[in-house]
């Protein structure tokens, strides 16, 4: 069986070689983008009274924050599934590593803060430890747990990947794999002897480098920095694209076989993105946990990961632009329904799921370029 | 022989006397029973017990009941404003002033034993067997002749087996040596699983001090630990063999569905999930318009599940899964909203709670092979069900005219086309077959799991498994991989717990496709894209 996964041509991969990485639009775009989020955001947020129209309410800041780490994922899975062909059914294992990896600083951040009044995180006090595991060696490190922050996922994604794309898995069987990889982590970390907190995670966090978490200005800022990641791997992989390894990687999307015979070895450009892939993710997860200010191995559930490929679907694969809209609608959507009507919150994701796989194998972006082709605008 | 006849004459009317005489409970006894110091109550409580009556019975129960009351020298028993002296059972007028009878835990303790003494006199098999259960709890020497008589009289071959064990499990704490020491050899020739337990409790630091008696509780443990070993292991091999019967038995529609027609049905968990709540249905109008019948229950509910589920995968084919063929990373997106859909489905009109579905009376219970192995009968049906179900479906792909169609469909659409197979209503056929045996499947988890919304959700990636490590396209790959893991699993939860030994497994699946993509059982083919 053909496992390509688009067999309609995608519109981004025949395009020319772009000579300069943004065009003049392009670089206004982000200049309005970067000012946005460095400028009016804070300003509606901090500056402007809580009684206007125009104020920015805490609320929003943390939901816009959240959304744009789902962004980040759904970008990563992007590059891996747009635009490599390969659907990974286990990028919310990466996403979650990187959100513990932050998770234990920000436990040992709570230092004797926490109910027990101990040194040690209040789960090990509650499970009688009486030292932490190995595995907390260096936690109380801030950068030691950055590093963390993409080196878990991306070894994890690095070994894992090498000896599967070694073995030329792909297609669906992949997909299997990576979600039986994430079902497993789960139930590992749903486990107290794991030493992550169980079924409960890692939460109550007090501060972050000594700052408390819990103020507006401490939400803004990390809203601002995940802003500015996701523009910043936006312009990542949109070089990544238009560069000759791009190239080859949607060629292998197209036709592994021709690019195999053609004298190319895909193991180390499936190996590549897949693990910077999962790096992103990683990323995500980091932003992701002390502005949300839990992390569970409920991130790993096979559905988290499934949610992480719609975003992008949604939005329209093989576009850069396509997953960030996707993780916005999504989620935001999400975040409406589950409030109005959460018993109809399910009906409608499935809905979007067969709708757009059935309907809109462009996504939103495809559609909107359709419904411009039709107009007579360019 | 005369004269051995008259001896047994004799012994028995001595036995009579002794027990008419002895059995009567004096109104001192009875009072000793009632008042008086702890440790003396207990012992006259004992010392009565000996040789117990109605009446001691009587007293038992009224002291755990705070009926008894004491008035002068006479224990009463009052219930309702009458009294009824406790020694003879006799009526008698209440008198004015009555004492209560203060019972303290460690008293209470003592007098539910006694009740429980009492309980292995009774006309009643199954009363006798949960006396002995009982006094289990609180053996000690002090019961010794209870027990005695109670062997005596005991006619039940087993019942008199586990009395023998439960006077070696009082003699084992005899202060005699010898004693011990028989009682030990007694118990090693039992076959119960809480012999052990029971000797090893002995060899504790400090319970038993005597070198002799330790090396003979060493050597068995020993034997009685060999013993209970041969039931541990087929223990392990049959829940392993019942849980590989379920794997393969769910896995099964999707080796159809994924296998032959290679969609990846992420709603497959809910197909099961369907023919679950179909059995809770059958279940439900069983119960309310044929009580009589209510056994039966499971014969009907099993073709409707089929048929159920069956309709639920028609209509998915026709309506969705049709314009996927030859995506599968879009049917897998497309099926798991599916998926979400029938769970809130299910939601909407069940309830988000699991639902009661009730073994019929032939299916609850088991059959005990060894003392420490009981085989429940709802897991030897579903074995012998997935078995059956697998023959059907083999027969139903090699020897049917619909199975030669749906393998000529799968290996060469167009050809099949050409030679006038309606190929797509071959597509809804095999799909709905899969999608029903997904739901024989589901009534046959109803049996032995809970039934909930959220059924489907945890054998998907199981069953997924299944299918690609028994090689895609494989009944019989399907079958060998879902009973291989089943009794893996099984083994190494026996080392490391349950939820250790499914990551083991899951790693280990992984792992193994990595090596062998194509599973246990791959096609031979000349595809540069297998």
């Amino acid at each position: 069986m053909n496992t390509t996964t688009l067999p309609s041509s995608p519109i981004a991969s025949i395009a020319p070689p772009v000579p300069s990485l943004l065009t003049l639009r392009g670089k206004v775009v982000v200049a309005a983008v970067l000012a946005i989020l460095v400028v009016i955001i804070p300003v509606l947020n901090v500056m402007v009274p809580a009684t206007s129209a125009f104020h920015m309410s805490d609320y929003a800041v943390s939901l816009l924050g959240k959304i744009m780490c789902y962004a980040i994922c759904a970008l990563a899975m992007d590059l891996i599934w747009g635009y490599t062909g390969i659907l990974s059914l286990g990028h919310g294992l990466f996403f979650a590593l990187g959100g513990y990896a932050m998770g234990m600083y920000l436990m040992r951040q709570i230092g004797r803060d926490g109910v027990y009044h101990s040194d040690l995180p209040d789960f090990m006090v509650f499970l009688d430890w009486k030292t932490a595991p190995w595995t907390w060696a260096g936690s109380e490190s801030f950068i030691f747990q950055m590093i963390l922050v993409v080196a878990v996922p991306g070894l994890l994604a690095f070994i894992f990947g090498y000896f599967a794309f070694r073995s030329r898995i792909k297609g669906v069987y992949f997909s299997i794999i990576t979600q039986a990889l994430t079902f497993a982590a789960m139930l590992l970390f749903f486990r107290n002897e794991t030493g992550f907190g169980g079924n409960n995670g890692f939460t109550d966090f007090k501060r972050i480098l000594g700052i408390p978490t819990a103020t507006s200005s401490m939400r803004v800022t990390l809203c601002v920095l995940t802003g500015l990641v996701l523009l910043g791997f936006y312009l990542m992989s949109k070089a990544i694209i238009a560069s000759k390894y791009g190239r080859v990687l949607q060629a292998i999307r197209d036709a592994e076989g021709r690019v195999l015979f053609t004298g190319y070895n895909t193991l180390w450009y499936k190996l590549s993105i897949w693990t910077l892939s999962a790096m992103m993710c990683g990323v995500a997860g980091a932003l992701y946990v002390p502005q949300v200010g839990i992390i569970n191995p409920g991130e790993m559930s096979p559905a988290a990961s499934i949610e992480i490929a719609i975003w992008t679907a949604v939005g329209g694969r093989a576009t850069l632009i396509g997953p960030i809209i996707g993780a916005f609608f999504v989620t935001g959507a999400k975040s409406w329904f589950t409030v109005a009507f959460p018993e109809y919150w399910l009906y409608f994701l499935g809905a979007l799921f067969i709708a757009v796989t059935l309907f809109l194998p462009q996504g939103i972006v495809g559609l909107v370029r359709k419904l411009a082709a039709k107009g007579g605008v360019k | 022989m005369l004269r051995r006849i008259t001896l047994y004459g004799l012994l028995l009317f001595a036995w009579l006397f002794a027990v008419s005489t002895a059995s009567a409970l004096s109104p001192e006894s009875a009072k000793a029973i009632a008042v008086g110091d702890n440790d003396d109550r207990i012992k006259a409580l004992s010392a009565a017990l000996v040789t117990p009556d109605d009446n001691l019975s009587n007293l038992v129960e009224a002291l755990l009941a705070d009926t008894a009351k004491v008035a002068g020298d006479q224990v009463l028993i009052v219930t309702d404003g009458k009294a009824v002296i406790a020694a003879t059972g006799a009526e008698a007028p209440l008198p004015a002033v009555v004492e209560d009878v203060v019972n303290n835990n460690r008293m209470r303790q003592a007098l539910e034993g006694a009740k429980a003494a009492f309980g292995l006199f009774s006309d009643s098999v199954r009363v006798r067997n949960n006396a002995i259960t009982e006094l289990r709890e609180s053996a000690d020497e002090s019961k010794l002749p209870l027990i005695d008589r109670a062997l005596a009289k005991e006619t039940d071959a087993s019942l008199k087996a586990k009395l023998e064990q439960l006077r070696a499990a009082m003699l084992i704490a005899s202060s005699d040596k010898q004693k011990r020491l028989d009682a030990i050899v007694a118990l090693t020739a039992s076959a119960q699983p809480s012999v052990k337990s029971l000797l090893q409790e002995r060899m504790k630091a400090g319970v038993e001090t005597d070198p002799e008696v330790r090396a003979a509780l060493t050597t068995a443990i020993k034997t009685v630990e060999d013993r209970l070993a041969w039931g541990e292991r087929l223990g392990v091999v049959f829940t392993g063999l019942s849980l590989g019967s379920i794997l393969f038995l769910v896995a099964l529609g999707l080796a159809i569905t994924y296998g032959l027609m290679g969609v990846i049905n992420m709603a497959h968990g809910e197909l099961l999930m369907i023919g679950a709540y179909a059995t809770y249905l059958v279940q439900n109008v069983f119960r309310k318009f044929m009580p009589g019948a209510f056994d039966y229950y499971i014969i009907a509910a099993i073709p409707l599940s089929f048929l159920a589920a069956a309709l639920v995968g028609a209509i998915l084919e026709r309506t969705v899964i049709r314009w996927l063929y030859g995506r599968p990373l879009e049917t897998l997106l497309a099926t798991w909203g599916i998926s979400l859909m029938l769970i809130q489905l299910v939601r909407t009109f069940f309830g988000a709670q699991n639902v009661p579905v009730e073994n019929p009376s032939w299916l609850s219970g088991g059959v005990q092979v060894l003392p420490n192995l009981t085989l429940p009968f709802n897991r030897i049906a579903i074995i012998f069900f997935a078995f059956f179900v697998l023959a059907g479906v083999s027969l139903l792909i090699s020897k049917t005219r619909l199975g030669l169609f749906v393998r000529g469909v799968t290996q060469n659409r167009s050809m099949a086309a050409c030679m006038g197979v309606n190929t797509a209503k071959i597509d809804t056929y095999a799909f709905a077959l899969g999608a029903g045996i997904a739901g024989l499947a589901g009534c046959a988890l109803s049996q032995v799991g809970n039934v909930g919304p959220d059924l489907g959700q945890g054998y998907i990636v199981d069953s997924f498994m299944v299918v690609v490590l028994g090689g895609v396209g494989q009944l019989a790959g399907t079958v060998y991989a879902g009973l291989g893991l089943g009794v893996l699993n099984k083994f190494l939860e026996g080392w490391t717990g349950a939820v250790l030994a499914k990551i083991i497994v899951l790693v280990f699946i992984v792992v193994f496709i990595q090596r062998r993509p194509q599973g246990i059982f791959a096609l031979k083919g000349r595809s540069a894209e297998a």
